[in-house]
């Protein structure tokens, strides 16, 4: 690395993750000399996720390349789990129509292998990877952000990405944005968890390469979060997320809810005979649009990605790769447009339609911070799903009263859950 | 049927791949600040247990198991971690899944 200017190239992305990679795959593609920038030894050996990839931000990147992924399953299923105390209750959805014909809507990925495959493939386009590079902070001179700092080393650019994930330390740096408050995240642990491809299809009555998705709510103990299982070729991703802000003096910790979740009845099962090969943690952006800062440039700066707030938890799925996917797309034709970054910017960001997305489910957030969609509505669900297939000596109940008890069970008045229920209506 | 074992944190953090930093840790706490914490959020969010309070109370941190999440960085209010950083390039954690 020098500091000379006639060494510089024309963008520095980084950060390789999904959004990074994009960018620099698309800079590439484009003719400019871009070097991207990773922190660990090989792109995705830092990173976690649950596990879910919606394949069409793939293919927007550049059509073709969602069925050379090296990804873990097809999802076919969809399942939805509410548990309370031992029990649980559980929807599943299976069959559809493909949003893309021949391709699956949605597949599991590990990232180590993924994103690793990704950072190659931006390499064959042209893109310099340079992995085990921490970026320090970042060069400024007159306003303008020329360059990058690592480890002592300086290196000039005539931008810099900032795809550097949720704790952005160079969004930060560049003032755009602000700390991260315990509020605006969840944080997420997971392992995985060995089994053998054929015990997998059997336990989630898939086919061959074909997996499921399932999305759990009542594992939290009462805090705002939830849990997950991804089903990969040979192994399973089983995790929880928690807002560190329920957690913080609760006496509740991340790691026992994920040991009791790998002991419920509804779980257990699915698991049975696994190994654990690893046990990840990261944090994850729950705050949406909100979450996005006003100003997303500066002059030789922009920044893409989780870092800059692309994602949506929408209780039932994360979108984060997909959107970090579409940002990084975005990122890359604003730097080829030239001009005023910041509105060349928006305006790909409009048409990839990434801003309508976010914008459009808003109302989840409302939704999403009801306190008691965490522990007295799975348990109200649970009651009433029980009573329907209590059968004993005595006459049944009507389903008024039953109602009632449920209700009273779980110390719900009427009211509230039609209040909730209204916020539930406008959400979506 | 045989079921998934139960397992602590240290056991799980053994799972892992780790090139720790002999030289320079990361994440850096002041126990004199520490100290006059009277929440230490810490302890309950960091998902690797690498906080703790000894029996004199004194909170002790330990940089080597660290899954680089930065949980502890926003729910410390008192100021108590002087440092957080990431590790140094190719140092700390290595995911082979993720
Ligand atoms: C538990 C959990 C479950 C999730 N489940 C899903 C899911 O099922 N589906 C989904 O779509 N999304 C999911 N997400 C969200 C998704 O993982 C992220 O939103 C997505 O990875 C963001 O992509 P990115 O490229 O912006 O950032 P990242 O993938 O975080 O990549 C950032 C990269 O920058 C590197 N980096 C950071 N700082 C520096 C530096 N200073 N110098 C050099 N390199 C640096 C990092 O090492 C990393 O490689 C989940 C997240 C979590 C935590
Ligand atoms: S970054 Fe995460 S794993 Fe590391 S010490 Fe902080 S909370 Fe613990």
């Amino acid at each position: 690395m020098t500091g000379a200017a006639e060494d510089a190239v024309d963008v520095i992305v980084v950060g390789a993750g999904p959004a990074g990679i994009a960018c620099a795959f698309r800079l590439a593609r484009a003719g400019r000399t871009v070097v991207l920038v990773e922190r660990g030894t090989s792109a995705g050996s830092k990173n976690v996720s649950g596990g879910r990839l919606y394949t069409y931000a793939l293919e927007a990147v550049e059509a073709g390349l969602a069925a050379q992924a090296p990804w873990e399953r097809s999802v076919v299923r969809e399942q939805v789990m509410v548990m309370d105390g031992e029990r649980s209750l559980t929807v599943s959805l299976a069959g559809g129509p493909a949003s893309t014909p021949g391709l699956p809507t949605s597949v599991t990925v590990l990232r180590a292998r993924f994103d690793e495959w990704f950072a190659g493939k931006a390499e064959e386009a042209g893109a310099l990877l340079a992995t085990g590079i921490m970026v320090d902070s970042l060069i400024e001179e007159g306003g303008r952000i020329v360059g990058i700092r690592a480890g002592g080393e300086e290196m000039r650019a005539g931008v810099v990405v900032a795809a550097d994930g949720v704790s952005s330390v160079l969004a930060r740096a560049a003032g755009l944005v602000g700390e991260l408050s315990a509020e605006a995240v969840g944080v997420g642990v997971k392992e995985v968890i060995a089994l053998d491809a054929s015990v997998i299809e059997d336990r989630f009555a898939v086919g061959q390469g074909e997996g499921a998705a399932t999305l759990m709510l009542g594992c939290t103990d009462g805090v705002h979060g939830g849990g997950f299982l991804y089903t990969n070729a040979a192994s399973v991703s089983l995790g929880v997320v928690a807002s560190p802000a329920g957690l913080s003096g609760s006496g509740r910790t991340v790691h026992e809810m994920l040991q009791a979740l790998k002991g419920h009845p509804g779980v257990r099962p699915l698991i049975a005979g696994g190994h654990t090969l690893e046990y990840a943690a990261h944090l994850v952006r729950e705050d949406g649009w909100r979450g996005v800062p006003r100003r997303l440039t500066r002059e030789g700066f922009l920044v893409t990605g989780e870092a800059a707030g692309f994602v949506l938890n929408l209780g039932y799925t994360v979108r984060g790769m997909d959107l970090a996917l579409l940002s990084g797309i975005a990122a890359a034709e604003a730097i080829v447009a030239g001009g005023d970054l910041e509105h060349a910017y928006r305006a790909a960001l409009g048409r990839s339609g990434l801003s309508a997305t976010m914008r459009a489910v808003r109302g989840y957030d409302d939704l999403l911070q009801i306190p008691r969609l965490y522990r007295m509505y799975p348990g109200l669900a649970l009651d009433l799903a029980g009573s329907i297939f209590e059968v004993g000596p005595e006459v049944p109940r009507p389903v008024r009263r039953r109602v009632h008890a449920a209700l009273r069970a779980n110390h719900l008045p009427l009211r509230t859950v039609l209040r909730d229920g209204l916020v539930g209506v406008r959400s979506v | 049927m045989s079921t998934v074992e139960r397992l602590t944190v240290p056991d799980l953090l053994g799972r892992n791949t780790y090139e720790v930093d002999e030289v320079e840790a990361h994440i850096a706490i002041d126990a004199a600040v520490c100290a006059t914490c009277a929440e230490k959020p810490c302890i309950s969010v960091c998902p690797a247990q690498l906080y703790a309070v000894a029996p004199d109370g004194v909170v002790t941190f330990d940089h080597a198991g660290c899954l680089e999440c930065g949980t502890c960085r926003i729910v410390c209010v008192t100021g108590g971690i002087v440092r957080w950083t990431y590790p140094r390039g190719s140092y700390g954690v290595r995911y082979r899944q993720g």
